[in-house]
């Protein structure tokens, strides 16, 4: 390599999109973690929220675009803000508060005052600056910010393609479907469970539309369950569903296809593991037909829907990951339930969250534990590629893109595709 | 507790005491059918996060009854699990019981705890403020209900393959 060349000038060599194999340095090379942090992170629409995490006027969130800390906020119009949190003074963040509502963020160390829209409104002693300072620019620093069906996504590149445009007709389907487990409410969440990961990040990208994994990973959460729901997880042995390219990096997972529109089979009688659920409902006095639509919505939809680079949405919640450096991952699951439905049924949709989610889950803990195995064995070979070929040999056109086999590493490709894509820039 | 006098106060902190270390012992040791038969039938072992009370409503790392806990068990044992085979080690530590409250035969004791892991090399050290509320019965003491709310419980965690 010649000294003027940069050294992440072959991307071929890191990611070979003919066989559908990864260099080892991709999850391991802290220089090529920074220009992904750049390239990508800094270039392209990154889930920041969902809306009803800030439902009110002068409700804020932390959050992080990439690496940088950014608060997300609703001014006292209900327009969403997104700026990084730090002043523009001497660098100070102006809030820590995780959560909350406010009328504005005044930086603890000189008392410099933001509006909810990021502008500086007022300085103690603004005399020593002169009479030319100019406060108009020197507001927090603002990103563009676009929103669809609830979920808010932010970017630093002020002239990217809208954000529908991003997600491309493909995702905005599977949102739309998978936003009907509110069950006839809007969907909100509820609570998170949180955990870091020693890996690199690709890891958790991958893994969303793994489903080759689920039977050998989770069989310990498998056997906790009921036969009915047992059968349910059973899409690999039934060899059902698929995996498709939805365009951009992104991807979908369908293993339960008949969960994947909750409008249709509404006459379907309900399992026998929501009976006790269903009497209740009835007991508050649910019309039948609403009922059976709650009680469908109740286990989530059936697919895994993947946004590159930080977003997903699985079965019943949303799984947003943070990179912290090339071998650590922050990783968060986020409940979600019905906005104004029956408490029972939001019950029932918390339970079935802790049951398999975050730390003490029956199913994320062996989830980290591969995760972490896959950052140590790295360290092994380093010649070595990783294989993400499996089903190219039966992939065919989809609705929105290539579509294989429900093991295929279709969804990986996809991504991979589109981490070639960006890092070319 | 405004009219128990100190004696007795004093006694019921040690039968407290003895019974929670018993218990900790139990937990590090992962003699967890034993630790199984300690509870009651409607005993509910809990992990919020934050500082909700309301656990019903509010998602927590765990929310276990009789059924979810003999789940839990099982998953240890069986040996499909891969974060539990092998589990982390644990040595804890309980002290600070202060005797919340004595109504009927429940006692509700709070302490503090303090747990180091050990897996792949790596020590993780994990703190949290514990409430037991304990039946008194024929047999001894039995578990109603444990809370344990770790110290970061609503931040970043690592995940656990063992029980607090």
């Amino acid at each position: 390599m010649s000294l003027d060349m940069p050294k992440f000038s072959d991307l071929d060599a890191l990611y070979d999109e003919k066989n559908a194999k990864v260099a080892t340095e991709m999850y391991e090379d802290p220089e090529l973690f920074n220009e992904e942090m750049e390239k990508i992170f800094k270039n392209t629409w990154v889930w920041v929220a969902h809306e009803s995490e800030f439902p009110d006027k002068g409700s804020f969130k932390l959050s992080q675009v990439g690496l940088e800390p950014v608060i997300v906020v609703r001014d006292r119009k209900g327009k969403i803000h997104c700026m990084v949190n730090r002043c523009r003074h001497r660098a100070a963040t102006v809030c820590e508060v995780k959560k909350g509502k406010t009328s504005s963020f005044q930086c603890p160390y000189h008392g410099w005052g933001y509006g909810l829209d990021g502008s500086l409104r007022a300085l103690p002693y603004p005399e020593q600056y002169g009479d030319d300072f100019d406060k108009s620019q020197h507001g927090l620093v603002k990103l563009r910010t676009e929103a669809y069906n609830g979920m808010v996504f932010a970017t630093f590149k002020e002239d990217i393609e809208p954000l529908e445009d991003f997600l491309g007709e493909g995702v905005r389907k599977y949102i739309d479907l998978f936003m009907k487990q509110g069950g006839g409410f809007p969907v909100k969440v509820l609570g998170e469970h949180q955990f870091s990961v020693p890996m690199n990040w690709k890891v958790q990208l991958e893994n969303t539309t793994d489903a080759y994994h689920f039977p050998i990973v989770h069989k310990s959460f498998m056997q906790t369950l009921d036969g009915a729901t047992e059968e349910m997880f059973d899409f690999l042995d039934k060899g059902v569903g698929y995996v498709e390219d939805l365009g951009n990096g992104h991807s979908v997972m369908t293993m339960i296809p008949e969960l994947v529109d909750l409008d249709e089979n509404l006459d379907a009688p309900i399992p026998e593991r929501f009976a006790d659920l269903a009497q209740e409902l009835r007991d508050e006095g649910y019309p039948e037909d609403q009922v059976k639509k709650i009680v469908r919505a109740v286990s989530g939809a059936g697919f895994n829907l993947n946004l590159f680079p930080n977003v997903s949405f699985s079965l019943a919640f949303f799984r947003v990951l943070t990179p912290i450096n090339v071998e650590q991952t922050d990783i968060r699951h986020i409940a979600i339930g019905m906005d104004g439905g029956p408490e029972a049924a939001n019950q029932a949709r918390i339970r079935l969250h802790e049951h398999f989610q975050g730390p003490m889950g029956f199913g994320s803990p062996d989830d980290a534990e591969v995760w972490e195995r896959i950052q140590r064995g790295t360290k092994g070979g380093p010649d070595l590629k990783i294989l993400v070929n499996r089903g190219m040999v039966d992939e065919e056109p989809g609705e929105f893109g290539p579509r294989g086999h429900i093991s295929a590493e279709t969804g990986m490709r996809a991504a991979y595709k589109m981490w070639k894509r960006m890092m070319a820039q | 507790m405004t009219e128990m006098s100190k004696i007795d106060t004093k006694s019921m902190l040690a039968d407290v005491t003895a019974f929670i270390w018993a218990e900790s012992a139990m937990l590090d040791l992962k003699e967890y059918d034993d630790w199984l038969d300690l509870w009651t039938d409607d005993g509910l072992y809990i992990m919020p996060i934050g500082d909700t009370v309301d656990f019903k409503n509010s998602v927590n790392l765990c929310y276990d009854n009789a059924k979810m806990r003999r789940d839990r068990v099982g998953r240890f044992h069986a040996g499909f699990s891969i974060s539990s085979a092998p589990p982390a080690q644990t040595v804890r530590t309980l002290s600070r019981f202060r005797i919340e409250a004595a109504e009927g035969d429940l006692i509700t004791v709070s302490c503090a705890e303090h747990l180091v892991e050990d897996k792949f090399g790596r020590q993780r050290i994990w703190a949290g403020n514990v409430e037991y509320i304990l039946k008194v019965t024929e047999g001894g003491f039995k578990l109603q209900q444990k809370v344990i709310r770790l110290l970061n419980s609503d931040g970043m965690l690592n995940s656990f393959s063992y029980l607090f």
